[in-house]
């Protein structure tokens, strides 16, 4: 299988480099591949899934997306209007909006249709389950129903990568296995390529491939 | 779903600020269509006390203030030989004080002068105001305020006066002013032989510049200018419109900076949401175009209040007896669309460190925002 992200000897520090995050991590990610990121808290794995996905250039080192190097502004931000969708441990809904116009929102960035955007809501509504709660305020959302919005919202343009930093995290014993096992089956089904920061090592299992970091490193790969 | 939507559901979100921030918008507006209101409608009674039925307003040439102006009252006559002059009337102005009134102005006028005849008599005659005469004419409040009568004497100045009538006039200047025979007035004020003004009527079929050009011909140390150009070109009409726009721009500053607070409030407090869009994709200028966006429809409710706040105002204050005649609540498309330009204008500086701010944010650095 071609590699869809390849991360070659990545380096990213903060406040002037007086904290080291990321030394020189390399890691490929084969396309359709679930890949889970493990490791203890501060292990640089949420740092990693934002360098990967744009959100943090690296300092040193070269991230490729499908074989591209995504560099500069214009392209980090088609990378993330069409490249990757986040999953975020808080599902970061606008209060005030229906579920459905918080799974709009990226169709305001690049401009898609509202008759196609509203199609691929109701697509992804109905094989999350949350499609009766679309005309919902947040506010009337369990934990689990906004964290399903969240991942309908980060599918929405189709983009190939799926990258979920602990999804399951604020939720409850039975939403986390939920929610857990949504994202793997929409990942696999739709053939997206899935990397999951968790340090949930039971739920790590059930993906195709475990990588363990620690201090910055990969530490163990194919676990 | 839309950015409109977005913005519009973020400013009802947040009605308490969303409110705030237009109240001062709307005070700003207020005030300054208030204080433009009442100074274009102090400058424009002043302008029809000139004009009184004159195309041309004669004065001494580069003088600040028309009360230090002096124009030999032979120039009237003068004036009214020209063929194309219908008539050229002397006025004096001054202001006198009463024991009780530090403050009153005085017309000193011919009794052939129009300015009487036109006015609205609520007590005496026309014919009791002679040119050779020392009976005054008070306007209908100046009247009232100095509670004076037809057949007694007002002290005025070093003088007293016999009162021959009291006339009511729309205009407020006039109407809490005191009409005095011009001889009288030069002698009352020590300006003999001169006034400040001469106002000059045209004949039928002659132009204003026949006029202009034989005052510039024989009297170049006197203006004549229409009353367009008078209008324009006075130093005091300036200065009190130019005070008036200062003032107004000072109270749409403090307006636009409460829309500043409400728009950097409001993006303070959704620091993850400005991450979130940015992370689905909202580029910088998208981010900038909703802040700004905010900004502007604040701006609009607050314009829309302030303009209705300031047509109720000074429909009110025109209501208020010592007002009347001094407030013209008639606003000019100028000075709506003056307010309305510098609400915009107001909206845009307001959210431009909100929307530097929130397009300068790093969405992964947002995330992690406590």
């Amino acid at each position: 299988m071609s590699e869809m992200i390849s991360v070659e000897d990545v380096w990213k520090s903060f406040d002037r480099g007086r904290i080291e995050v990321l030394k020189g991590v390399n890691l490929g990610v084969a396309r359709g591949e679930v890949l889970a990121l493990c490791g203890t808290s501060g292990c640089g794995k949420s740092t990693l899934l934002h360098v990967i996905g744009g959100l943090e250039p690296p300092d040193r080192g070269l991230v490729r997306i499908d074989g591209k190097v995504p560099s500069g502004e214009a392209a980090r931000l088609e990378l993330l209007r069409r490249g990757v969708g986040f999953v975020f441990q808080l599902h970061h809904l606008v209060a005030g909006l229906t579920l459905e116009e918080n799974c709009l929102v990226p169709a305001v960035a690049t401009g898609m249709s509202r008759s196609a955007a509203r199609a691929r809501v109701r697509e992804l509504a109905e094989a999350t389950g949350i499609a009766g709660r679309l005309d919902r305020r947040v506010r009337e959302l369990s934990g689990g129903e906004r964290q399903r919005g969240s991942l309908v919202r980060a599918l929405l343009n189709d983009p190939p990568i799926l990258l979920a930093d602990e999804p399951t995290g604020a939720l409850d014993e039975t939403n986390r296995e939920r929610v857990f096992e949504l994202l793997l089956d929409l990942a696999r089904s739709q053939g997206k390529t899935l990397v999951i920061a968790t340090h949930d090592l039971d739920l790590a299992r059930r993906c195709d491939r475990v990588v363990r970091m620690r201090d910055g490193k990969v530490v163990e790969d194919g676990v | 779903m839309s950015l409109w939507r977005l913005i519009f559901t973020n400013l009802r979100r947040h009605r308490v600020r969303t409110a705030i921030g237009a109240t001062g918008i709307a005070l700003g507006v207020a005030t300054m269509l208030s204080v433009v209101g009442i100074l274009s409608g102090a400058v424009r009674m002043f302008e029809r006390i000139l004009r009184s039925d004159s195309e041309l307003v004669v004065f001494e040439r580069n003088v600040s203030d028309l009360f230090f102006s002096n124009v030999p009252v032979t120039l009237a006559d003068e004036l009214e030989k020209q063929p194309a002059v219908k008539d050229a009337q002397p006025v004096l102005f001054a202001i006198v004080a009463s024991p009780d009134r530090p403050v009153i102005t005085c017309f000193g006028i011919r009794a052939s002068d129009g300015r009487l005849k036109k006015a609205t008599w609520v007590k005496g005659s026309i014919n009791d105001f002679r040119d050779d005469g020392d009976a005054i004419v008070l306007g209908e409040r100046a009247a009232e305020f100095l509670k004076a009568e037809p057949g007694q004497r007002l002290e005025l100045g070093q003088q007293s006066y016999p009162v021959a009538g009291i006339v009511r006039t729309e205009n407020g200047f006039e109407d809490g002013g005191v009409f005095m025979p011009l001889l009288c007035a030069q002698k009352a004020f020590h300006k003999e032989g001169v006034a400040s003004i001469v106002s000059v009527a045209m004949n039928a079929g002659h132009e204003t510049s026949e006029v202009k050009e034989w005052m510039k011909t024989n009297h170049s140390s006197f203006s004549a200018l229409e009353n367009e150009e008078f209008s324009k070109s006075y130093s005091q009409f300036k200065i009190l419109k130019t005070t008036a726009w200062v003032v107004g721009g000072c109270a749409f500053l403090l307006g636009g900076l409460s829309v500043t607070n409400t728009m950097i409030l409001s993006v303070f407090s959704r620091i993850r949401e400005l991450a979130i869009v940015r992370v689905s994709g909202f580029s910088k200028g998208q981010v900038a175009r909703m802040i700004f966006g905010e900004s502007l429809v604040i701006s609009f409710i607050g314009m829309i209040a302030g303009l209705v706040l300031s047509g109720v105002g000074l429909r009110l204050l025109k209501l208020v007896p010592q007002l009347q005649g001094y407030i013209d609540p008639s606003l000019g498309l100028t000075e709506i669309l003056g307010a309305m330009g510098l609400a915009v204008v107001t909206a845009l500086l307001g959210a431009l460190y909100p929307a530097w701010y929130a397009v300068r944010l790093k969405p992964a650095d947002a995330l992690r925002y406590e």
